[in-house]
């Protein structure tokens, strides 16, 4: 019905491996960017951005960079909280000890330092794999919450053992701070997320990619057909957890502002963005968005129509949300493993053979 | 699908703007569910009963009605900062959110939309220095008078002598238990007590190692900064290694009927702070009991009535009304404005003869607030367990705190807020 496919040729290599080879939807692509850049900056308010489409963007990030670990790599992990914490701190004191810095370049290097901590909480995953190796990033996610919250120097010896973010600018505008206008805080996130998902895409289907899906689909043939496991695990376990690291660099520095460890990159965490990645679809990066915007905006509704609509007690609401959450996860689990990604893929498809789909 | 996404959101926010009118709005952001639920509830529904007190009794505060808004955070911050957004825009007078994650996340957000932000007992403590948290209050009394409290009543309990005792503190491994470290240390060299301090993890269900350690080292006393599930399962773990319950002593967080019924028997003798008194005959039940339950306009089931937490709730609730009624008498208006609160709470002044006239005769200490002075007078009593008959029993009157020590660590602390915020003290 959308689809109109006629005509729509292609006369090289390069055109049909792009990323949307139907032009439909790169047309489509190209007016959600053109909407995302260049309207909801002029419409969004507090409420929007710190409810819905800040936390959005950044859970998109980390979901992004555990899909890649999960989804395409096959490493189950445990560890995101831990490794979003891991970017929060670095970010934090990068931000604290070299304040002329601008903050995207600190935004970075905290994703670089989640890089390597991940890195080596994966060698593990040479030697064991699948529910052992989930226990053994786990480790790691407890661990690094008891370091940040035991060694005072990653939060200055402040009495709290808090960490707030002080005002950084880009480009002469707050994004961090709490004089941050909305917009900015919006932009900021996502041309992060903008690019993140453009470069995880290309790593996904080229060469490093193929070698992910290849140890995530039998590590054996992997090997035999000439993959190291050593460089394909511990690269999954780099380029997963920099994204990650990125990700709780800007869930701390320009969504929350003021962190503390256990509460906020605790053990849930780590348990949101793998279900983000359930529910969304794993080894997609379309699915990491769809998961992260259902996880996000899913309570969020429950709570408008519970609670200012229907007026229910809140928490009632708050306990009808934690029920239809875990019945949505096992109805993903058992009806639709590849979740909304492959809902979408299946849905596309009829639309393209629309009015005779099969 | 981002498209049908953002259509989602549309339709989401297009329904949560709802309606605005001319109430006094007062969000209460609450927590009902989660492992701090049994501390939250009987909070908030006494939070909310007195407000709809005052609606029932007297049509508000000088003629406005009150509008509650409760939003659900379940001690969550990310909740609790979704909350205060999508409460704000409603006209938020005043916020009170009974976490001090929450607290310390809403500070800068709060000043910058200049609303004031009560933490009564919690939050960050050296808010007390109105000059540079001119928007956040928190008498009558913070954390470190809470240490402070309970170091001079083992003072007073020891002839004066704490040199060589040794005092453990169990703490909630968060913001909120590591507030009391720094007075605590300081009260440690100051009086020659030795110090030792036990991390518990949220949400504090898991205490073996920590009361193992107690077991072994044997502490004089144990002092806890616990909230939730963590205090029912220290005052277990206690009663289980069997430590002399007369010289366990919780702050004002820790001491409610439901942290101690668990441990049945196990339980008496515990000690706890109080900021407020507990007495179940005060009139201002009665009316609540007659004019809001009878009414059918009880907050949650009304079983809390009377208990610790419902009276520190209706206390809060109470103060907050003061605030905005000294804001109207100030300003000369009804329907007042945020800023016009914070100027309330700024001149509030509880006497007991106000108390009194209110139907809550000695609930809590009389107390000023001014610009240089936002915490109060940071008096708290101690108060015993007794399992028997199932009630706390007040063993002290209000015990005055040691200023010359908190002082200068309210104006270290503020004046490095200040520092990195960068902000220059004054008073608005």
């Amino acid at each position: 019905m959308l689809y109109r496919e006629a005509g729509d040729f292609k006369t090289s290599y390069q055109a049909d491996s792009q990323t949307f080879p139907i032009a439909f939807d790169r047309y489509r692509y190209w007016v959600v960017l053109a909407f995302a850049f260049l309207v909801v900056p002029f419409l969004i308010n507090d409420y929007w951005a710190n409810a819905l489409l800040v936390p959005f963007l950044i859970y998109a990030i980390a979901a992004i960079g555990l899909n890649i670990l999960t989804g395409y790599c096959g490493q189950v992990s445990l560890g995101t909280g831990g490794f979003m914490a891991v970017g929060a701190y670095a970010c934090y004191k990068l931000m604290t000890s070299f304040p002329d810095v601008s903050i995207v370049i600190h935004i970075v290097l905290a994703g670089g330092i989640t890089a390597a901590v991940g890195a080596a909480f994966g060698l593990p995953s040479l030697r064991i794999k699948g529910f052992y190796l989930a226990v053994a990033t786990l480790a790691a996610q407890f661990f690094l919450v008891w370091l940040f919250n035991k060694v005072s120097w990653f939060y200055n010896y402040s009495a709290s053992g808090q960490i707030n973010a002080p005002e950084r600018t880009v480009l002469g505008v707050a994004v961090t701070g709490p004089a941050t206008e909305p917009w900015a805080q919006y932009m900021i996130c996502l041309v992060f997320v903008t690019v993140c998902a453009i470069v995880a895409r290309n790593l996904t289907r080229g060469a490093l990619g193929r070698q992910w899906m290849s140890i995530r689909d039998m590590d054996i043939a992997a090997e035999i057909i000439g993959v190291n496991p050593l460089k394909a695990k511990l690269t999954a376990f780099a380029v997963s957890s920099f994204f990650i690291g990125i990700s709780g660099a800007l869930f701390f520095a320009v969504y929350l502002g003021a962190v503390e460890v256990g509460e906020a990159f605790g053990i849930q965490k780590s348990f949101l963005v793998l279900f983000m990645i359930i529910i969304g679809g794993l080894g997609s990066i379309f699915g990491a968005f769809a998961g992260a915007a259902f996880l996000v905006v899913l309570p969020v509704v429950l709570k408008v129509i519970g609670v200012d609509l229907l007026g229910w007690p809140t928490d009632l609401v708050a306990h009808l949300q934690l029920v239809i959450v875990g019945a949505l996860i096992m109805f993903f689990l058992i009806k639709e493993p590849h979740g909304l990604a492959q809902l979408w893929r299946l849905a596309k498809e009829k639309l393209r053979l629309w009015p005779f789909p099969y | 699908m981002k498209m049908k996404t953002l259509a989602t959101m549309a339709v989401s926010a297009t329904l949560a703007a709802g309606v605005a009118s001319a109430d006094l709005v007062i969000p209460d952001l609450s927590y009902r569910t989660g492992p701090y639920a049994a501390g939250g509830t009987p909070f908030s529904d006494g939070y909310q009963d007195y407000f709809n007190l005052l609606n029932a009794r007297d049509g508000g505060i000088g003629g406005e009605s009150i509008r509650i808004v409760e939003c659900e955070t379940g001690y969550n911050t990310e909740k609790g900062v979704e909350c205060y957004e999508a409460t704000k825009g409603e006209g938020a007078l005043i916020y009170q959110p009974l976490s001090t994650g929450i607290t310390y996340q809403i500070i800068p957000k709060a000043t910058v939309d200049q609303i004031p932000i009560h933490t009564m007992g919690y939050g960050r403590t050296s808010a007390a220095n109105g000059e540079v948290f001119n928007w956040v209050f928190n008498y009558p009394a913070n954390y470190w008078n809470a240490a402070s409290v309970m170091v001079n009543y083992l003072l007073d309990e020891n002839g004066g002598d704490l040199s060589g005792k040794k005092i453990a503190l169990v703490y909630h491994n968060s913001a909120y238990g590591k507030e009391p470290i720094r007075t605590l240390e300081e009260l440690s060299a100051m009086h020659g007590f030795e110090f030792t301090q036990l991390a518990v993890d949220h949400p504090g269900q898991e205490q073996k190692s920590q009361w193992l350690q107690i077991r072994r080292e044997r502490p004089d006393y144990v002092l806890m900064w616990g909230w939730g599930v963590m205090n029912q399962v220290a005052v277990q773990e206690a009663a289980n290694i069997g430590f002399p319950m007369e010289n366990f002593i919780g702050n004002w967080w820790a001491g409610a009927e439901h942290d101690v019924t668990p441990a049945g028997d196990g339980a008496n003798g515990y000690k706890s702070l109080n900021m407020n008194r507990i007495d179940a005959s005060l009139p201002v039940f009665g009316e609540i009991t007659s004019l809001v339950h009878e009414a059918g306009n009880a907050a949650g089931d009304g079983s809390n009535m009377g208990s610790v937490l419902y009276t520190r709730g209706m206390y809060a609730a109470m103060l907050a009304a003061e605030a905005i009624a000294k804001a109207q008498e100030i300003h000369g208006v009804a329907d007042v404005t945020p800023a016009m609160v914070r100027d309330g709470m700024e001149a509030l002044e509880i006497t007991e003869a106000r108390m009194a006239e209110l139907g809550m005769s000695q609930i809590g200490p009389e107390f000023s607030v001014s610009c240089e002075n936002h915490g109060g007078s940071g008096l708290g009593i101690v108060q015993q367990w007794d399992a028997s008959a199932g009630a706390w029993v007040a063993l002290t009157d209000y015990i005055e705190s040691d200023m010359d020590v908190i002082l200068p660590l309210i104006q270290e602390d503020s004046a490095a807020f200040a520092a990195e915020a960068g902000i220059e003290p004054g008073c608005l």
